[in-house]
Formats: structure tokens, C-alpha cells, sequence
């Protein structure tokens, strides 16, 4: 492990379960700008296409879900529309499951300059993580549209509550983002396994039908999925469907927090191979 | 002395081997879960870098030299911390700035100017660092009409120029460096050499990996050696580079056969043995590879034979590549001999390096860097008295056919 005793750099093998120089992080905080920069940069090149794909994606998920699960197979909405019901599920979804895959890929995305230089490499998956908040702020802004459209009463809630619920959003994707993005630098094949295991997590989380459908006795399963509880209290704060459940917002935050500091644990064990086997 | 800038103290590094493969699958290690408990260990342990005990000092240039894998780019990579130690430790005082690359995470698609904030801060400069230094750096890549095009749209030269230009800009106590001087034009070279002689003079340790003994003789005061992970020589440069052209002399001696050591490739086919016939300054030369594959029975296909010879100083002479004499998809037997003929040597008196390079439809097969010596007797390629200028005696380089008049 490296240590900085005033001027000296000490490197020796690593020992130790957890050590995170948080000081150096620090220090690095400029890299990890930099890395999201670039990476919104890129992606909005073309301006009129990237902002074009941010609405339209969303949008068009919103469409296709709203007539087959709202309007053929009827699926329960609790009583507010069905477009407005699964596109505030979506809001919070797609903004998981974009980060959660950009995290998981990438030190295997970034291979080359982590074969080269030196930087704490916590810093790619929670660079890749935060930049899609840019995509959640345009998401956000078709919600907007839609709360008029359909006539919805703004609660004064949104204030605080949205961003609680990013940030849960935020640390339980960067959290098994940094779990996976280790793991698929040891194990190569993982990667093509992933999307596979966010499609089966987007119907385990109560994005196209309510919570409530579930047995009241199981429901407390759900709660192991941080995102649960995020796209249900959203749900609250946007449609009023029902008051803010500030237990399962608590709980919701701690079981983010777990896998946060489990997926950094991971991550700080496997960090000494990754020059050695990407 | 003072105390040591850097302090290296019985470092090593280990590798556990794995089979063949190149990375692991989940599939594969779920399939291979039940035999790897049965059968424990069948991991095969390597030192890539063994018992290395080295202290610089305040403005020492030290120049790091061996064969591919004796470990030079480990004991780099451990010191810019990409990877780690297996044991002993590394003090280093002030900080590092590393170089093994230029152009680390240059992004196709933003422009040069935003390339430099990006390459900057991926090698450790903070931005108000790269803001002060940014016409200096622009200045000296020479690219500023660029400056806002895409770097996709650049030519290969000025990608590098642009690269280097971020990388000359570092200021730290200790710079790492590793051979990017191969890279760009013979010009671009120059500039980027006189560059690192300038951060060396301005007292700062450099610590440089290199093939070219030109530049290492050119800018170290002292020069390391390694082999197989260890540390076998420490000294003055020449003393060194002598060391390590003697321990290639003492291996390709006996009979006429080659270095081995650091041989790279995929090894489906090996050279074996090269004899070269008639070494005389300005007489037909015969150089015979004699290569063999244990797994190939069919026809290798699409083949590029070369050998390569430099001088001591490993300034390259000149090549002689099948490419060069026969048709596209050259085909060999799987095991046989070629013949080489060189009309006429262009060499004169004096030792040279050789590289032998074989490779089969676009992939390396085998690659010996600094396989053997050879030794160039006096002739007469020259119709002149004198074969090589005063003072060139052994380091005359590539002779060439030439004539004078008075007008």
C-alpha cells in the first residue's frame, strides 16, 4: 500500500483490509471531473443528436410499455395514468441501469491508461456513474412535460426528496458498479452476462407495475432492491399516490450504503492486480 | 551524498503463471472449480523482478537496460505504481510523474486543445498547471492550426508531436521514462532527446528504459543492468553497455548460435541457428537462418523473414527482409533453411548487433532482440586507401558507394 508521510512515497506490497487514501482522492478530485467531462463531452459532440437520443429513448421505452403493459395487459397504475405511472419508474431505472453498465465496464474501457498511469482507480466507475446524471437531467425534463400534460399537483416534497433519492440512486449503482467493474476484469466474460442481469433486475423492481401488487408478507424482499424503494417513493412525490414512506426511504438509503461499502471493499482488494491481469 | 531520492530495497515482483489463455472466463473457472480442488497447484510461480537494491541521488540519470522481459518495464511500472510489489519496498521522496506512453488516453473525437486538458490531467498535472503551460505546449508540438480539429483528424506525427509536447511539460522530482522516444521522425527524435537532456541538467532524477544505447550513453551518468529479473551490473554507461554486449557475445559464441533470452512471439516457429559466411568489408556476404516448427506440418503461409543489424551504440544499420526480394505471400516449409545473399557488405570493420524477426500471416512467431554479434573482418569495399574516416575506426556505420571529383 502507498502511504505519504510529508514528502515520501513508500511502496511495498499491499497489506491491510481496507486502506482508502482519502486525502489522494482528494487530490485526484480534478481526474474525476475531467473523465465525466469527457465523457458528456463525447457524447454530446453532436449536440442536436445526443440531446435528441436523451429525450427520445426514454420517451419511446415510455410509448411501447404504456400499450402493451398499460393498455393491453392492463397492469395496475394505482390509479393515475399509466404513461405518467411507468415513465416515473423509467426516470429513475434507466438512470440505474445506464450508470450501473457504464460502471461495470469501465477499467475494462479504460484499460490502456490504467496500463500506463498511476490514479486511484476508484475514480473511473464513479466518473462513469455521475455522468449520466447529465441524461437523468433531460429524462427529467419529459417528466416535467408530463406532469403538466396529465395536470399533476407539484408537492413542495420534490425539494428534498429528489435528491435524497439520486444520491441512493447514485451510491447503489456506483456501489455494484464498483463490484462488477472489478470482476469483469478478472473474468473477461462477464460483461456479456451483464445486460442480461439488468433486464432480469428491470422486472424485479417495480418499474412497470406497482408495488402493491406483491403479497403484503413477501414485499419486504423488495426492499433488498434499493431501487424499489427509490421508483415507489418517487412515485409518491410525483403522482401522489400515497404518502412518502420515510421508513422505507431510511431503509432504502442504509441497504444503498451496504452495497456501496461492499462494492468499495471488493474493490480495494482487487485494485493490486488490475495493471497486472486487464 | 545526501540522502537518497529514490531508495529501492530488496524489490521483487512475482507472477503466477496461468496456462496459455490470455484472460480467464467466469465459464472457465466455474468448468475447472472441481478439477483445481483435486489437483492443488498447478500455478507455476515467476520473478519477474528479484532482490533489486539500487539508491539514486539528487540529478542522477539513470539509464535501465536488458533484454525484453529481464524486467525493465516492471521495475518501472512498480515505481509509477501502476502495479504493485511483491516484496522489499521503494522510497521515493517528492513526486513521480511517469511516462510510459505518450498520448495516454488521447480521445479520437475532442479536439487538440481539449486532448490537452484531458492528457494532462490523466498524467497528474492540475489545471492551473496546464493553463499556464498551454502556449508553451502548443509552441512546441508545433500543431496550433489544429488546435480545434478533432485529433482523429491528425496525422500520425502530429498525434505524436502533440503527445510528447503534453508529456515534456511534467514537472515533478522524479521523471519515468520509458522508451517513447521510439516514436515520431528522426527530427521530432532530436528535439524530444534534447528535451529529456535539458529536464536531466535541470537536476531533476530521470530514470529512463531504453534500447538505444546512443541515447543512454547520450544523456545517463549511470546505467543499470538487468537480466532475468536481477540486477547484474551497476556502473558508468560505457562500462555497462560493454557488460551487456559481452554477456550477448558469450552466449552467440558458441557455435555460431543465438541469444535466446527475452525471445517473444508465439514460438509456432523458431529460428534456430544463423550462420553468416564471408563477414569482409565490401565482399558477398552469405547469411543462412535456419528455422524449424514442432507443431506445423502444412505450408506456413504469408511470411516475413527478416534480420536487422546495428551497430554498438544500436543505431540500426540496415535490414534485409524477404519482403523486400519476393512476391506477397511468400511460403515456407514448416521446417528449412534461408539463404541470404548480400553483394556486397556495406559494413566496416568492427562488431554489430543482430535481430532476428519471423513472422506468419500478420502474426509474430519469433522476435530475438539482441540476439548475437557478428563480427565484420577489414576488406576492400572502398576502391580507396582508406575504408572508414580517421578516428571511426569500429563505429564507421553503413558504408555507402561513393565517388568525388574537383569541378
Amino acid at each position: 500500500m502507498i502511504k505519504n508521510k510529508n514528502d515520501y512515497l513508500i511502496i511495498k506490497p499491499p497489506s491491510g483490509l481496507l486502506n482508502i487514501d482519502w486525502n489522494e482522492l482528494w487530490k485526484y478530485r480534478e481526474l474525476l471531473y475531467i473523465f465525466a467531462w469527457r465523457d458528456i463531452k463525447v457524447r454530446y459532440k453532436q449536440t442536436v443528436i445526443g440531446i435528441a437520443w436523451a429525450l427520445f429513448q426514454p420517451f419511446v421505452t415510455m410509448v411501447i410499455f404504456s400499450f402493451f403493459f398499460g393498455k393491453l395487459a392492463k397492469v395496475s397504475s394505482e390509479g393515475v395514468p399509466y404513461p405518467i405511472f411507468v415513465y416515473s419508474g423509467l426516470l429513475f431505472w434507466n438512470y440505474f441501469s445506464s450508470s450501473l453498465t457504464n460502471a461495470s465496464n469501465s477499467l475494462i474501457k479504460e484499460q490502456n491508461i490504467i496500463k500506463k498511469v498511476y490514479f486511484p482507480r476508484l475514480i473511473l466507475p464513479i466518473s462513469a456513474t455521475v455522468t449520466h446524471l447529465i441524461d437523468f437531467g433531460f429524462s427529467l425534463l419529459i417528466m416535467i412535460g408530463m406532469m403538466i400534460y396529465f395536470k399533476m399537483q407539484l408537492s413542495l416534497h420534490i425539494l428534498y426528496i429528489l435528491p435524497l433519492l439520486l444520491i441512493i440512486t447514485t451510491i447503489s449503482s456506483s456501489g455494484i458498479g464498483l463490484f462488477l467493474s472489478s470482476v469483469n476484469v478478472k473474468y473477461r466474460d462477464v460483461r456479456y452476462i451483464l445486460p442480461f442481469f439488468i433486464q432480469i433486475l428491470l422486472y424485479l423492481t417495480p418499474v412497470i407495475y406497482p408495488v402493491s401488487i406483491i403479497p403484503e408478507n413477501i414485499r419486504w424482499i423488495m426492499y433488498l432492491n434499493p431501487m424499489s424503494g427509490v421508483i415507489t417513493i418517487a412515485r409518491s412525490m410525483f403522482l401522489n399516490t400515497g404518502n412518502i414512506d420515510y421508513m422505507s426511504l431510511l431503509v432504502s438509503l442504509f441497504i444503498s450504503f451496504l452495497y456501496f461499502l461492499f462494492g468499495i471493499y471488493y474493490f480495494k482488494k482487487m485494485e493490486q492486480y488490475f495493471a497486472d491481469i486487464i | 551524498m545526501t540522502e537518497p531520492i529514490i531508495k529501492i530495497e530488496n524489490l521483487g515482483k512475482k507472477y503466477i503463471l496461468r496456462q496459455k489463455e490470455k484472460y480467464i472466463t467466469l465459464r472457465d473457472s466455474l468448468n475447472n472449480l472441481i478439477p483445481n480442488l483435486l489437483s492443488k497447484n498447478n500455478r507455476e510461480e515467476f520473478w519477474a523482478l528479484k532482490d533489486i537494491n539500487v539508491s539514486l541521488y539528487d540529478g542522477d540519470v539513470l539509464g535501465i537496460i536488458g533484454k525484453n522481459g529481464s524486467g525493465k518495464s516492471t521495475l518501472l511500472k512498480i515505481m509509477s505504481r501502476i502495479t504493485y510489489p511483491s516484496q522489499g519496498q521503494l522510497t521515493i521522496k517528492g513526486n513521480v510523474a511517469s511516462l510510459l506512453e505518450v498520448g495516454t488516453g488521447f480521445n479520437p473525437e475532442l479536439t487538440g486543445r481539449e486532448n490537452i486538458y484531458l492528457n494532462g490531467a490523466i498524467l497528474g498535472m492540475k489545471s492551473i498547471e496546464i493553463r499556464k503551460n498551454f502556449d508553451e505546449i502548443v509552441n512546441f508540438s508545433g500543431v496550433e492550426k489544429f488546435l480545434d480539429t478533432p485529433v482523429k483528424h491528425y496525422s500520425s506525427g502530429m498525434y505524436v508531436r502533440l503527445a510528447f509536447s503534453i508529456a515534456a511539460h511534467l514537472s515533478s522530482d522524479v521523471l519515468l521514462v520509458d522508451e517513447v522516444l521510439a516514436v515520431g521522425d528522426a527530427e521530432f527524435q532530436k528535439r524530444c532527446l534534447r528535451k529529456m537532456g535539458q529536464v536531466a541538467k535541470s537536476g531533476r532524477t530521470v530514470l529512463f528504459v531504453s534500447h538505444n544505447m546512443q541515447s543512454i550513453s547520450d544523456l545517463c551518468n549511470r546505467v543499470i543492468l538487468l537480466s532475468e529479473g536481477k540486477l547484474i551490473g551497476d556502473g558508468k554507461p560505457q562500462d555497462i553497455i560493454s557488460q551487456y554486449i559481452d554477456k550477448i557475445r558469450n552466449v552467440a559464441d558458441k557455435e555460431n548460435n543465438i541469444n535466446t533470452e527475452g525471445r517473444k512471439g508465439t514460438g509456432l516457429v523458431k529460428i534456430d541457428k544463423v550462420e553468416f559466411d564471408n563477414l569482409i568489408s565490401g565482399e558477398e556476404a552469405r547469411i543462412k537462418m535456419y528455422y524449424s516448427s514442432a507443431k506445423r506440418n502444412d505450408k506456413l503461409i504469408n511470411c516475413r523473414v527478416a534480420f536487422a543489424v546495428k551497430d554498438l551504440k544500436y543505431n540500426l544499420c540496415f535490414i534485409c527482409s524477404t519482403e523486400m526480394y519476393f512476391e506477397d505471400n511468400l511460403q515456407l516449409n514448416p521446417t528449412g533453411i534461408l539463404e541470404c545473399t548480400i553483394n556486397k557488405l556495406p559494413l566496416g570493420e568492427g562488431e554489430y548487433v543482430v535481430d532476428l524477426f519471423f513472422e506468419e500471416n500478420n502474426v509474430v512467431v519469433d522476435w530475438l532482440k539482441d540476439s548475437m554479434i557478428i563480427n565484420v573482418s577489414a576488406g576492400k569495399f572502398h576502391p580507396g586507401v582508406r575504408q572508414v574516416p580517421k578516428g571511426h575506426e569500429g563505429k564507421a556505420g553503413t558504408l555507402v558507394e561513393h565517388k568525388w571529383s574537383t569541378l
